[in-house]
């Protein structure tokens, strides 16, 4: 004790941020974001898609619940990233879906994805699109059946714009094949009075919660606009190059759903700014190919998933250089 | 006797082949789909590997000893096709669903692992004896992974259907479902704490072979008991 004035100092080590934001705040903000869309969807497929959402959200939840219960570890239901789950598994399903199919998911989710990798935080896939993924491979004819009796589609095919756009594409020649996609306008697909997952239809609604992610800089553009404009200038060079085209693979499918609020998930992707440009790039070249020259009509769920492997391989790749190291000889 | 039997007890509880020494991981994710492939996947190769053990035993001091991997192969190749034309005459449709993985028991590890380990220290009857244990926790190991599989994934019990088709997870006969099933055996294992290659310590070799195919030419046998 020679030196009392500092030892009585605790000075852990640094960077010293000083920081009142929590996983609890940030995850609060995601589930207002997506408040928008999904009280669209809820209001556009009816009483079905309120019961998904809510048994989705309650099951992932109680998952996390019982299963650090069982294992005898702190609870972590109160930081939301189990109803954060939830949630984005339930915008992913199609409105007409029995509700125990997302409820298996959320189940899978939570318990296969999150915690058996060691929970918040430690899992190296997006739990809710593994969930949604391993629904889609199990339960594939009511996993793409978008029919909605109350959008008035049971009648049409119920085609998603980006499905219909597809199925014109495979029958005629590609060249008249954005014409139109398969009778949605744009401007109906950017409200969302198309067929659709629960939560991907409304453009709108998603773009007002993106736009709140991004006012409390909870995510930053740069994954979201690097993603959307790769595929944007993808579809346009492979595609057949009219701007109907490229705004049906923007509009008629999850793109904006996947670009804003799944592929800029915190633990599986990258934290460093120009490896998050080169993670969104990756995604997007990723979703086009699945789009446009893969066996089903949307790709996002299957790109960010390859994405989420990729990413700890994009974080090496750009390790930002300490400021006063000499650069390799 | 008592010998004899304690073999089979060693091969199906003790060292099961799956559950405990984590071999011959191939077969066991891919052709597990239902009950009766897992079941034809173990029995041929209960076959080979009882076989095999057995010659080897016997041919264990006119085999020199360095070219004694050759040797074992060219015997438990003779024994594989063998079986492979056996089944292709008799069970057609199990062979066909079998597929590349009959011709492929020639390189399991658990039989040249068997070999080397046991068979070429040990005398034709124990050898048999050993063969035919680890035979059958194969089998049953893979039947049981087959069952989980063919129950969640296509509701059925040796296609008998039991789960309507609306409730079919189908992802469980598929190739992900292969390492759910067996990872969550696994971890259930884990769990439980009993012994296996995925959780005894490097220096205590209670099961010998922890370090997968490669470290079977370690002599599983002569440690296992040491525990």
């Amino acid at each position: 004790m020679e030196n009392p004035g500092i030892t009585s100092y605790n000075v852990s080590a640094s960077p010293h941020i000083k920081d009142s934001s929590s996983t609890s705040d940030i995850m609060r903000d995601v589930l207002i974001a997506m408040l928008p869309t999904t009280v669209y969807g809820i209001w556009q497929f009816g009483l079905n898609s309120l019961i998904v959402v809510v048994l989705t959200v309650a099951t992932a939840v109680l998952a996390e619940y019982l299963y650090q219960k069982f294992m005898k570890k702190p609870s972590t239901i109160r930081d939301l990233s189990a109803a954060v789950t939830g949630l984005i598994l339930a915008l992913n399903m199609p409105p007409e879906i029995p509700v125990w199919i997302p409820m298996l998911g959320a189940v899978f989710a939570i318990i296969v994805v999150k915690q058996f990798y060691g929970g918040i935080g430690q899992n190296w896939m997006n739990p809710a699109l593994a969930a949604r993924c391993f629904l889609l491979i199990s339960f594939a004819l009511r996993m793409t059946n978008f029919t909605s009796k109350r959008l008035g589609y049971d009648s049409l095919s119920g085609a998603t714009p980006l499905a219909a756009q597809k199925q014109a594409a495979d029958a005629i020649s590609s060249a008249t094949a954005g014409a139109a996609s398969g009778g949605y306008t744009l401007m109906n697909m950017f409200i969302g009075r198309v067929p659709g997952t629960i939560g991907e239809v409304s453009k709108i609604a998603l773009l007002i919660g993106a736009a709140y992610l991004l006012y409390k800089k909870v995510i930053s553009l740069r994954i979201p606009l690097a993603y959307i404009l790769t595929v944007i200038v993808f579809t346009f060079v492979f595609g057949n190059h009219t701007l109907t085209f490229v705004m049906g693979h923007l509009l008629g499918g999850g793109l904006i759903f996947g670009a804003f609020f799944m592929a800029t998930d915190y633990t599986t992707t990258p934290i460093t700014p120009s490896g998050q440009i080169i993670y969104g790039i990756c995604v997007g070249i990723l979703t086009s190919l699945f789009r446009m020259f893969g066996g089903s009509a949307e790709g996002v769920s299957y790109a960010i998933i390859i994405g989420n492997i990729l990413y700890p391989l994009i974080e090496k790749m750009t390790i930002p250089k300490p400021f006063g190291r000499r650069a390799k000889a | 006797m008592e010998k004899y039997t304690e073999r089979l007890y060693n091969g199906i509880v003790k060292e099961n082949p799956t559950f405990r020494l984590m071999l011959g991981m191939c077969p066991t994710l891919a052709v597990t789909t239902s009950l009766i492939n897992g079941f034809g996947m173990g029995a041929s190769t209960l076959a080979v590997l009882a076989f095999s053990n057995l010659l080897i035993s016997a041919l264990r001091n006119v085999i020199p000893d360095r070219v004694r991997i050759p040797a074992f192969i060219v015997i438990v190749a003779s024994l594989v096709t063998v079986v492979d034309l056996l089944m292709k005459g008799f069970v057609p449709s199990l062979y066909a669903a079998l597929g590349i993985y009959i011709p492929l028991i020639v390189v399991n590890c658990i039989i040249l692992g068997r070999a080397e380990s046991y068979a070429s220290k040990n005398t034709p009857g124990l050898s048999f004896m050993d063969g035919l244990g680890m035979g059958m926790g194969f089998t049953i190991a893979l039947s049981c992974i087959g069952a989980v599989r063919e129950l969640l994934g296509a509701g059925s019990v040796l296609g008998h259907q039991i789960i309507p088709d609306d409730y079919h997870i189908s992802i469980f006969v598929l190739a992900p479902g292969a390492f759910f099933v067996l990872s969550l055996l696994t971890a259930l294992q884990n769990k439980l704490k009993f012994p296996s290659a995925t959780n005894v310590k490097k220096d205590d070799e209670s099961t010998g072979c922890g370090c997968g195919c490669a470290g079977c030419s370690v002599g599983c046998t002569d440690t296992a008991d040491s525990k």
